[in-house]
């Protein structure tokens, strides 16, 4: 399921004192399968785009197509498009609202009008899928689960409208270091074995260094750059000059090439762990 | 989608009209109100039309945004029209010969009358909100209700009351907004079918919604005794309000307002 947005621009509350544009010309391509990263300062108008991409916004000028079909029209399927590319709010857990876990998670399959069994499997698949147990949760209430557990039952009632494209915005915000790592774990999987296309928004370079095929840094409204993570992380200067970043070890790695010990670069701890002990391997051996 | 409701929506700017004390804009804005009732007939409607375009000019408000403020009570005007107009009983109209059932003479003139009264009404009222912060709209109120205080009336308490939930208005579209976005993406369809199932729509939106104004509740309510917040009880002010020049000019041109109305009945 590819994805083409094309000289895409929108402006909120056009015609008020509020005016402000959000996407400024935005192009980009985004192909089958393809695990992507989304990275941009706060306002620099990710949420905006990623709401474009299953309809919920419309643009203020430009298209979008998903698998050649153009979704800005008049008339287009919104429950069809809205099925295709599943949207995972940030904190989508506070859009919980059923009586039980079951019953909340085959909230997007009822809105499909699809018949009881077939929505039994998915929500019991859904729930399996983001590593929760079907038969024992699947009774209780949403509210009385944690953190981590709601927010992989909200997840779920997207993936339970079998999605081709799943995009997550900040999907490990407020999680401790263990939910965070399941929750990534999973959509890894996710993935890898169903073919998804994964769109992934985050605040976290490492996370998004560890994960993604490709990056897509937006600024101001405008994409900045798009290139894989290595690419990426290699122009620190330009990420910081828009307010992010690179991951702790990247920085790291280059500091350590400034004061003169001169290794590659690295964007995963794991290669600068390879990296240091050649380094100093090699200086035992001088 | 639900961003462009503007009551409770202040407006940043540096005029006149923001300037002035908010108690006498509220004061003014309650005179206002009465005068309206008093008018009879059309003519002093065009007091009225002089001060609130004034009022608008002055704070250099698009008038744009200030008829947007009808938006949400456009169908309480509409009602009142409709019925003024079927419903009064008089001299039926012609049109073209034929006598059109139940349109008068009179139920025209009424409809008119209360129309403009209610388009009045509204845009002037939220004029206040619109160049006023809520903050400073809780000072004049709590100010103006502090000789109440005697008789009982909480006016510190009342006032926090009135800024919190004008505060959370904002917030809480957003909020449904956001949870409106999100069960859509879930296929949730909130714009047809007939009123049951639209009514049933809402649960999906109204569950989260309640659960996250009480959570915000509750964390305000922390927050302000962890900085021990106790109520009005020997509470000073950093800004005292003060009455300018201006203000008492503001005040001047509203008594001529009542009088110039008051004038023609």
């Amino acid at each position: 399921m590819s994805i083409e947005v094309r000289n895409l621009t929108h402006t909120y509350m056009k015609g008020t004192v509020f005016e402000h544009k959000a996407l400024n010309d935005v192009n980009l391509t985004i192909e089958d399968g393809e695990f992507v990263g989304l990275i941009g300062h706060t306002g620099s108008g990710k949420s905006t785009l990623i709401q474009h991409l299953n309809a919920l916004l419309k643009p203020s000028e430009g298209s979008i197509h998903i698998d050649g079909i153009d979704i800005t029209e008049k008339g287009a399927a919104l429950k069809k498009i809205r099925q295709m590319v599943g949207l995972v709010f940030q904190y989508p857990e506070h859009q919980l609202f059923e009586e039980t876990v079951y019953r909340d998670v085959a909230f997007g399959p009822q809105n499909l009008g699809l018949g009881q069994q077939e929505i039994e499997a998915r929500v019991k698949e859904a729930l399996e899928l983001v590593g929760m147990d079907y038969d024992s949760v699947k009774d209780k209430s949403p509210f009385e689960l944690s953190g981590g557990q709601k927010r992989r039952v909200a997840i779920a009632g997207v993936l339970a409208m079998e999605p081709k494209v799943l995009i997550l915005d900040e999907p490990t915000a407020g999680l401790d270091p263990k939910g965070r790592d399941e929750i990534l774990g999973e959509i890894k999987r996710l993935h890898e074995k169903r073919k998804l296309t994964v769109i992934l928004v985050s605040h976290s370079m490492e996370d998004i260094a560890n994960l993604v095929d490709r990056i897509i840094v937006m600024g101001k409204g405008k994409v900045v750059l798009t290139d894989t993570p290595r690419n990426v992380f290699k122009q620190a200067d330009l990420l910081y000059s828009i307010g992010l970043g690179v991951p702790q070890v990247t920085m790291l790695v280059n500091e350590l090439n400034k004061k003169g010990i001169s290794i590659g670069d690295c964007i995963s701890v794991d290669e600068a762990y390879a990296e240091l002990t050649k380094y100093l391997r090699s200086k035992l051996n001088d | 989608m639900i961003k462009n409701i503007t009551i409770g929506q202040y407006i940043p700017g540096d005029t006149p009209i923001h300037r002035l004390d908010p108690r006498i804009k509220i004061l003014a804005t309650i005179a206002y109100i009465t005068i309206l009732f008093f008018i009879k007939g059309f003519f002093p409607y065009i007091y009225v039309l002089a001060y609130l375009g004034t009022v608008v000019w002055l704070s250099e408000i698009s008038v744009k945004t200030v008829l947007k403020s009808l938006k949400p009570l456009i169908v309480i005007i509409l009602l009142t029209v409709i019925f003024n107009v079927f419903l009064t009983p008089g001299e039926t109209i012609k049109l073209f010969g034929y006598k059109l059932p139940f349109v008068t003479k009179e139920g025209l003139y009424q409809a008119v009358y209360m129309g403009l009264r209610l388009i009045f009404l509204i845009t002037g009222a939220s004029l206040l909100t619109l160049t006023t912060s809520p903050i400073s709209l809780t000072d004049g109120i709590e100010k103006l209700l502090n000789p109440f205080r005697r008789i009982g009336i909480p006016a510190h308490e009342l006032a926090m009351m009135m800024t919190i939930a004008l505060r959370f208005i904002p917030t809480l579209l957003d909020e449904t907004d956001k949870i409106m976005k999100a069960q859509m993406a879930r296929g949730a369809d909130f714009e047809s079918g007939n009123l049951l199932n639209r009514a049933k729509a809402m649960i999906p939106l109204l569950v989260p919604l309640f659960i996250s104004a009480f959570r915000r509740a509750e964390e305000l309510a922390l927050a302000m005794e962890a900085r021990c917040y106790r109520g009005g009880e020997g509470r000073t002010r950093m800004k005292q309000l003060k009455l300018q020049r201006i203000d008492f000019a503001a005040a001047f041109i509203t008594i001529l307002l009542a009088v110039g109305v008051i004038f023609t009945r």
